[in-house]
């Protein structure tokens, strides 16, 4: 589907965006197609499954195989799913939207024709804000949001002279959602599509898992000289990483320059990605393959809903991520980065709220995205499978927040509860790890230091930076369990600097 | 509204329909035949009626989300000229 209104342009020419030629600079225009798979049990017109990795052909009804006479039934969650989608894209809702057959040959395709939403999708324009950066944020546009049927799948590595196929894909329903052609960057197109994925978890709508294929995207890429006409655009076809999407589109407008200044035009086709040549390349059988023959699908009727319908599942909408992020800001007090790393998946959202539950909030998000995901990306785990539970780093942060323990401690903490699990409280007490703050026992430790030290206390005297030193040697006197603010203060007196 | 010969070796092409050059005549005056007969379509007046895909006074049916449909490779690849472990093979396509 191509349906981007290439007059449309709303982007002010960005000069941090170009890029360089051999000739001068060169601005990338992008748009993306994503197709989503719904989160559904059974495919959008059969009851047949939709789980992932089941034995070859065992989803199929007889309507995804399109035997003669099999008729297709809509799933009204498909239809529910699509509207939630559209609301969480801040989107029109279509009450009225028509399916139409997209005609073309492929042994995967069995009908012979997609089912699909040409002329009415269910979903027309929105728009998603997108951070691309900690200091930048930009408004992708969506043109619409439509239903359609997937195609099955086939495997050409079985066999020399033969193609496998298996249609356990075929008829699972998906949404293809397209953007305005709004996207100036790799970086900007992959900052985009991780917002869609992230919107679709929260929502429900969509896993966004690309390993199982939840999750493709088609990119439109053309490439121009700053303030001149949109150029000839090309079409990468079912790129399946959000990385391989930023690839496309910079190995893309690096092809298109080479050829506009070796004085060359540019065809307007449709090509792959390779990723592993690094490449993309004209797809072999292009010649008639926009000639789909789109016409209104004679079995089914046109899909109408009520107000009631939408604003009932309007209702029913979790607090998406802007929203997520703008309360955090406001009750939490986190600046706008740390809030957007925190809701970029709901897990971690909902983990840090139990952190922060009656502590620090700064302190828990601080520990959160530093010491906690850290430590989870490092071991290769999730927040699902962390060995710290909310409740764990709430009682070590809020041991912080009082003063019981140092952060150095609460490092050497955090380690054994991740490692040995525990109730932090019990550990601190068993294992003798509350930081002293009793100033008798502190001064005894800054009074030994001094003794024994004369030729330092001089030293330090001329030069007040020496402070460092002392606070060290009382820190390792007292087993890093001294608070180092009670410390250096009581040096500062003693040592009257 | 008519069709030439080389749209109607392209409408076969589309179709994957095999039509010799012999063939090619006959199937274009029946397809204009066709067409004319359709064109009769256009005395009617519908000023004002909205364009639709169906004249039933009928709503979509709905189904619900549940799995009851399925699990039947072996029906489903029995008229299969070949398969294999519930496969349907093809000659190979590569993109």
């Amino acid at each position: 589907m191509t349906l981007h209104d290439t007059s449309l342009d709303i982007r002010a020419m960005d000069p941090k965006k170009l890029i360089a030629g051999a000739t001068g600079n060169w601005e990338i225009i992008c748009g993306l197609e994503v197709h989503a798979q719904v989160t559904s049990k059974s495919k959008l017109f059969s009851g047949a499954s939709t789980a992932f990795g089941a034995e070859p052909n065992s989803h199929v009804s007889l309507v995804d195989a399109a035997m003669p006479g099999m008729l297709p039934v809509i799933n009204g969650e498909c239809v529910a799913q699509a509207v939630r989608t559209g609301l969480g894209l801040n989107a029109q809702i279509n009450h009225r939207s028509t399916f139409d057959r997209k005609n073309y040959f492929y042994p995967d395709l069995p009908q012979g024709y997609q089912i699909s939403q040409f002329k009415s999708p269910i979903v027309g324009e929105g728009e998603v804000i997108v951070d691309v950066t900690a200091a930048e944020q930009i408004i992708v546009r969506i043109e619409r949001l439509h239903l359609e049927q997937d195609a099955g799948k086939s495997l050409h590595d079985q066999s020399p002279n033969l193609s496998f196929v298996d249609l356990n894909r075929s008829g699972v329903a998906l949404m293809e959602i397209v953007s305005k052609p709004d996207i100036r960057s790799a970086e900007e197109a992959r900052a985009y599509v991780t917002k869609l994925r992230t919107i679709m978890r929260y929502l429900g709508t969509c896993d966004g898992n690309m390993e199982e294929g939840s999750l493709r995207a088609d990119v439109n890429v053309s490439v121009r000289r700053p303030g001149e006409p949109l150029g000839t655009r090309c079409e990468i076809k079912n790129v399946n990483s959000i990385r391989f999407i930023g690839q496309a589109i910079e190995v893309e407008a690096r092809r298109q320059i080479e050829i506009l200044e070796d004085g060359g035009k540019i065809d307007q086709e449709t090509r792959l990605f390779d990723p592993g040549r690094g490449e993309t390349r004209a797809m072999r059988s292009k010649e008639e393959a926009h000639d789909y023959r789109y016409f209104p699908d004679p079995d089914l009727l046109p899909l109408e809903f009520d107000d009631a319908f939408v604003e009932g599942l309007r209702a029913g909408l979790p607090e998406l991520p802007d929203m997520k992020k703008a309360r955090f800001m406001r009750d939490y007090g986190l600046a706008s980065y740390d809030a957007g790393v925190l809701v970029a998946e709901r897990e971690s959202a909902d983990y840090f709220e139990a952190v922060a539950d009656g502590h620090d909030a700064k302190t828990a998000a601080n520990w959160v995205i530093n010491e906690l995901f850290g430590r989870l990306n490092k071991e290769g785990k999730t927040i699902a499978t962390s060995p710290v539970k909310a409740e764990q780093l709430g009682a070590i942060v809020e041991m912080i927040s009082s003063s019981e323990i140092s952060g150095k401690i609460a490092k050497d903490l955090f380690e054994i509860v991740w490692t040995e699990g525990g109730d932090p409280r019990q550990i601190v007490a068993d294992r003798g790890m509350t930081q002293v703050t009793d100033s008798g026992a502190i001064e005894a430790a800054v009074n030994a230091i001094i003794e024994a030290n004369p030729d330092k206390v001089a030293q330090a005297i001329a030069k007040p930076t020496m402070l460092g030193w002392f606070v060290g040697q009382v820190m390792k006197q007292t087993g890093g369990k001294a608070n180092p603010q009670a410390v250096n203060d009581l040096l500062k007196a003693k040592l009257g600097i | 509204m008519s069709v030439d010969q080389a749209t109607v070796r392209k409408i076969a092409h589309l179709a994957r329909i095999a039509v010799s050059e012999a063939e090619i005549p006959h199937l274009q005056n029946e397809l204009n035949s066709m067409l004319h007969f359709v064109e009769a379509l256009a005395s009617v007046d519908v000023e004002g009626v909205e364009p639709m895909t169906s004249v039933m006074p009928m709503a979509l049916r709905i189904r619900a989300d549940v799995v009851n449909d399925g699990e039947m490779a072996a029906l489903v690849t029995r008229n299969a000229p070949q398969s294999e472990d519930h496969f349907f093979l093809v000659p190979k396509v590569v993109e």
